[in-house]
């Protein structure tokens, strides 16, 4: 039985929760405004009494899989657990009902959040300079791009292109043509790593930087990334550490003597604030010294005692919100890493690697990995032997479903043909990846012995196999759509 | 895998059919059954000039988005406007009613170049 | 403490199944001079009491709206928002989802981002909304970046009625150059559709508007729209949600976009973060929508449920060639805004809304029969938010005030050097009729004296 919508639950006269009365004369709308300004029609907004949203949407949520029920492995994604502390400290009424353009000398305490945050940033990346203004990490990249832009164009010239591998997330050649810059594919070796003589080719005077993921997308450590940078900083050209798999370098290795010179972190991945169904993120860029001057305003800074934000920024790009970013998210970024300290970040990515290259292990006689050896804090699977019994990738993750779990990321990178790529984080425990083992172990049989059934997965969910095709032809995106029929 | 012999074809997996001065372009049976359903065609609009192997249009299914290239340089005189209303006609009638443009050609020499059936099939051979 | 559950033997397990003789092993890629040395220079973990100890004592540095009578607006409002909300939107099961890839175990977040959609296209009277974007600045962005892309055209006419922010995040991102941006500036706190008319050329894309303004004045948005149209540009209107429960909304005046900030539909004010921006348009702009689209469809049982829709227009297909870059968005925001108008209800907004306009107006009323304080956009018809005129400096004002535990306002001249006596003053339904009493005694009695002294004129000026 599918849910009834908050339109087919509207009751016309019931009522949610009401506000006082109002407390002074009423003038009228019909007074205070001109008659053609105001609302003639609608809005068709539901009518319904607090007790059934509440249900409504309790049982909308407990259709949904989400990280505090079972493993959530997308590789990645970091689908770490969110420690609870986190979110009740971020409703402490003197952060969450301050308002940004309260007097800055009522707001030291959101400020003093911020600045300490920029410290343990700071510090965990080795790198000297710092905003938390992008809301996520692809407005990491495009302020970053933006900044090479603008640190260029001071030298007289823009330059052309942005280099970007073909393991390297959407968002990276999209933020490069959003910029306006040129986006030049480098292929990977056999190893999976940057293609080294073809990097050398592909930079020249016209590179305005070259955009890296490390460990990249296939869950390997770039262990060339040293001559990468001198290959990027011999044509002048900027060096961007995409963050998206920062979860395998916490406290273990430094993205600051990797000589990047731009680094982004997504505090919604690494540093365990709640996805929520697609966000709010945090994004983080920290940035070599030379491009402080560009850095988005305005900047926070201290003198004494006192926080101030300093806009008189002449060399900035600009601002890129609306306030100071998603400062709720960094309240539970900080409170993660209290909780954490010195000693809980060094063990982060440990044992996020640890269990990586565990379930790797367990999986690779089954599933061909797509590249042999160590990984880091995720891998990729190619179901290529699986596609030959006449099951994909697509239903390898459908069927998973049916065990409780999450599936995998699925046909990313795009350079593994029927690509698993796996993230299990470090917050899983061994049971936890065994259970999750053991369930891919046993789909690989049922693709021998049954492979109908698992095409046909899954079963056990709210729904099953949606027509995708129908949705996109046919678009029905609103209440109004679903009655036109 | 559905090949006609009176058809020509690209190793991108179009196909073309000759008819005096015009190429009638289409995706194969390959092409679609590798893209899925697809969901929209987006086309240039008659009297566009297109060239040689340069993309010309672009085809979504559902997850993923393809380049149309022309095969053949010259100018479009034709586009198939079912496939806006149905774009499904390229996964059910990929050599008929899922053609998508008509090309005025500009050097018929070019037509050489293309595959013949026989040669496609050896494309799709060495891909399985 | 790491959130991590391993003892020792397990460890060794894992250790032995995997074949390394140590976990040291595993990054044995990463060059020697590249690891980190020793421990971080971070302090040691503390156990959740101090924690919490440390964010109490720097919430009490804040004021907040609890504590203090909040005028403060500008595009942030404290506005009443339900518990039951609260409650909703902490649930694990849409707090620690992630983007709903997987359908057939995401139907919770789907239907609610669907159900959000269909609530946005009521209020803005439009046809199709996206599943949220960061913040009203950046929806601004994506909607001069769609109407470039419609159009062909480059130019941004841009209206001083705009937040001052949004036309800041604006500059920012033109200056890549898809598109330029232009000004006209403000009249009066509002547009002129006179002015807007002469620098509507061809070469311009879209024209983009405020309801209501930055300082708080009901637009006329046919007559805006109808410019804009009329020159061959997209009308883009930058609108309050609140408002549109009252106002006429940009949909039905035939505007094309309409975008804006979604913090005043249940999202706590929080520093100014994590906001929502909504993105609305006609269907046939639908494929060059940025972000994300739920859609309903239905499952091989021919039951019905929900899918993200059209996903070819995103980066993670399309890279390069996408509509935006955007790929994290403000999904929990976007939750709380439907759970909150799913409360609130028609009824309900319409009252917060009215409740607003009725306090708007008395407190104007109140402290404009004050001797030197004026309101200098006159009668002009305004919302929730007004501008006033002061004898003398209004952050001085704004200092007297906050001894009161009253804030009072934000001093325009942030934004404009020009304007040191202008404060923009913003008043919600959760004003009490005490506090407004209380503001106009304030401000009464910072005033008394200052009125008319030609010593403080002169001192403003300088």
């Amino acid at each position: 039985m599918p849910e009834l919508t908050l339109r087919d639950l509207s009751v016309q006269g019931h009522r949610g929760p009401r506000l006082a009365p109002l407390d002074i004369p009423a003038e009228g709308v019909e007074r205070l405004l001109p008659r053609e300004r105001v609302r003639t029609e609608g809005p068709a907004l539901p009518e319904i009494s607090e007790p059934q949203v509440v249900r409504h949407f309790v049982n909308l949520s407990v259709l949904n899989h989400h990280i505090d029920r079972a493993i959530y492995p997308l590789g990645s994604c970091t689908m770490k657990y969110n420690p609870k502390l986190n979110d009740e400290v971020a409703q402490l009424q003197g952060l969450a009902a301050a308002h940004p353009l309260q007097p800055e000398e009522l707001s030291q305490g959101a400020m003093a959040v911020i600045w300490e945050l920029h410290g343990w940033l700071r510090a965990i990346m080795g790198m000297p300079a710092i905003t938390t203004h992008p809301a996520a990490g692809a407005q990491c990249e495009l302020t970053a791009i933006l900044m090479a832009r603008a640190y260029h164009g001071e030298r007289g010239n823009p330059r052309e292109e942005v280099i970007v591998p073909d393991s390297a997330h959407g968002t990276n050649p999209s933020t490069v043509n959003q910029v306006g810059y040129r986006v030049v594919t480098v292929p990977s070796g056999a190893d999976g790593c940057v293609d080294i003589a073809a990097l050398r080719r592909a930079v020249s005077e016209k590179t305005a930087a070259l955009m890296l993921t490390n460990p990249n997308t296939l869950g390997i450590f770039e262990r060339d990334v040293g001559e990468i940078a001198r290959i990027a900083h011999g044509v002048g050209a900027l060096l961007y550490l995409d963050g998206a798999n920062l979860n395998a370098m916490v406290g273990l290795a430094s993205p600051g003597a990797m000589e990047f010179d731009f680094a982004h972190i997504n505090l919604h991945k690494t540093f365990s604030t709640p996805h929520g169904g697609g966000g709010p993120g945090g994004g983080v860029l920290c940035v070599r010294e030379a491009l402080e001057p560009f850095l988005p305003a305005p900047v926070l800074e201290r003198a004494g005692d006192l926080y101030r934000w300093n806009h008189d920024r002449p060399r900035s790009v600009g601002r890129v919100h609306s306030y100071y970013g998603n400062f709720g998210i960094l309240v539970r970024a900080l409170c993660y890493l209290k909780s954490l300290g010195a000693s809980g970040l060094a063990e982060v990515s440990r044992e996020a690697i640890l269990n990586a290259n565990y379930l790797k292990a367990r999986l690779r006689d089954a599933y061909e990995p797509s590249h042999p050896g160590y990984c880091m804090h995720e891998f990729v699977l190619s179901a290529s032997r699986q596609k030959s019994r006449g099951v994909r990738a697509l239903d390898l993750g459908k069927r998973l479903l049916d065990f409780g779990m999450h599936a995998p990321t699925t046909y990313f990178p795009l350079i593994v043909e029927e690509a698993l790529m796996i993230e299990p984080t470090e917050t899983e425990t061994k049971a936890s990846l065994d259970a999750f083992a053991d369930a891919l172990l046993a789909i690989d049989r049922e693709t021998v012995e049954d492979p109908a059934l698992v095409r046909n997965a899954p079963t056990r969910t709210p729904v099953r196999r949606l027509d995708e095709a129908r949705a996109a032809r046919n678009p029905a995106v609103t209440w109004r759509d679903l009655e036109a029929g | 895998m559905n090949v006609p012999k009176e058809l020509r074809y690209t190793k991108e997996h179009e196909w073309v059919r000759v008819r005096g001065q015009e190429a009638e372009v289409g995706i194969t049976d390959y092409a679609q059954g590798e893209l899925g359903d697809v969901i929209f065609v987006e086309l240039p609009a008659v009297g566009t000039r297109v060239s040689h192997m340069k993309p010309l249009g672009t085809i979504d299914a559902v997850k993923t988005v393809s380049d149309l290239f022309a095969p053949v340089s010259g100018e479009i005189v034709a586009v198939n406007t079912e496939l806006k209303e149905n774009p499904a006609l390229v996964n059910q009638s990929p050599y008929e009613r899922g053609w998508m443009v008509r090309i005025k050609m500009a050097a018929l020499a070019e037509t050489e170049s293309l595959l013949s059936a026989d040669g496609y099939e050896k494309v799709l051979g060495a891909i399985a | 403490m790491s959130f991590v559950g391993r003892s020792d033997a397990e460890r060794r397990a894992m250790l032995e199944c995997i074949g390394a003789k140590s976990i040291e092993e595993l990054w044995g890629a990463i060059p020697a001079d590249l690891m980190v040395r020793g421990a971080l220079p971070v302090d040691p973990p503390l156990a959740e009491y101090e924690i919490a100890r440390r964010f109490a004592e720097w919430g009490e540095r804040n004021a907040d709206a609890n504590r203090y009578a909040c005028f403060l607006g500008a595009g942030i409002y404290d506005h009443f928002i339900p518990a039951a909300l609260r409650s909703l939107t902490a649930r694990s099961e849409f707090a620690t989802a992630y983007t709903p890839y997987q359908p057939e175990v995401s139907q919770g977040t789907l239907q609610a981002i669907f159900e959000y959609q269909s609530m946005i296209c009521e209020l803005t009277g439009m046809e199709v909304a996206n599943a949220s974007l960061y913040d009203g600045a950046t929806a601004c962005v994506e909607a001069a970046h769609l109407a470039a892309g419609a159009t062909g055209r480059r130019i941004v006419l841009v209206s001083g009625g705009v937040h001052p922010h949004f036309r800041e995040v604006l500059r920012t991102y033109a200056s890549a150059g898809s598109f330029r941006v232009q000004e006209i500036p403000a009249e009066r706190g509002a547009t002129s559709a006179a002015a807007a008319r002469k620098l509507l050329t061809p070469e311009v894309a879209a024209l983009l508007w405020s309801q209501p303004s930055f300082e708080g004045i009901v637009e006329d948005g046919a007559a805006l729209t109808d410019a804009a149209q009329g020159a061959g540009a997209l009308s883009v209107a930058a609108a309050d949600p609140v408002a549109l429960a009252l106002l006429k909304p940009p949909g039905h005046e035939g505007a094309d976009i309409v975008v804006g900030e979604g913090q005043s539909m249940g999202v706590p004010m929080g520093y100014g973060g994590p906001l929502v921006g909504f993105f609305a348009t006609r269907k046939s702009q639908i494929r060059r929508l940025p972000g994300r689209l739920a859609g309903a469809t239905v499952d091989l049982d021919a039951r019905r449920g929900y899918v993200l829709t059209l996903q070819t227009r995103e980066q993670h297909i399309r890279r390069e060639r996408a509509t935006s870059n955007i790929c994290t968005n403000q999904g929990l925001m976007a939750l709380a805004n439907a759970i909150h108008l799913a409360l609130l209800g028609a009824g309900g907004m319409r009252e917060v809304a009215t409740q607003c306009l009725e306090k708007a107006h008395y407190l104007a009323r109140r402290v404009s029969a004050l001797p030197g304080v004026t309101l200098p956009h006159g009668d002009a018809p305004f919302f929730r938010e007004f501008v006033i005129r002061l004898p003398g400096a209004a952050s001085d004002f704004v200092r007297a005030a906050q001894a009161k535990r009253i804030l009072a306002g934000v001093p325009l001249a942030r934004f404009d050097r020009s304007r040191p006596r202008d404060l923009l003053v913003a008043v919600t339904e959760k004003r009490t009729r005490e506090e407004m009493d209380g503001y106009v005694e304030t401000l009464a009695e910072w005033s008394r004296g200052r009125a008319g002294s030609p010593l403080e004129e002169a001192a403003c000026r300088s």
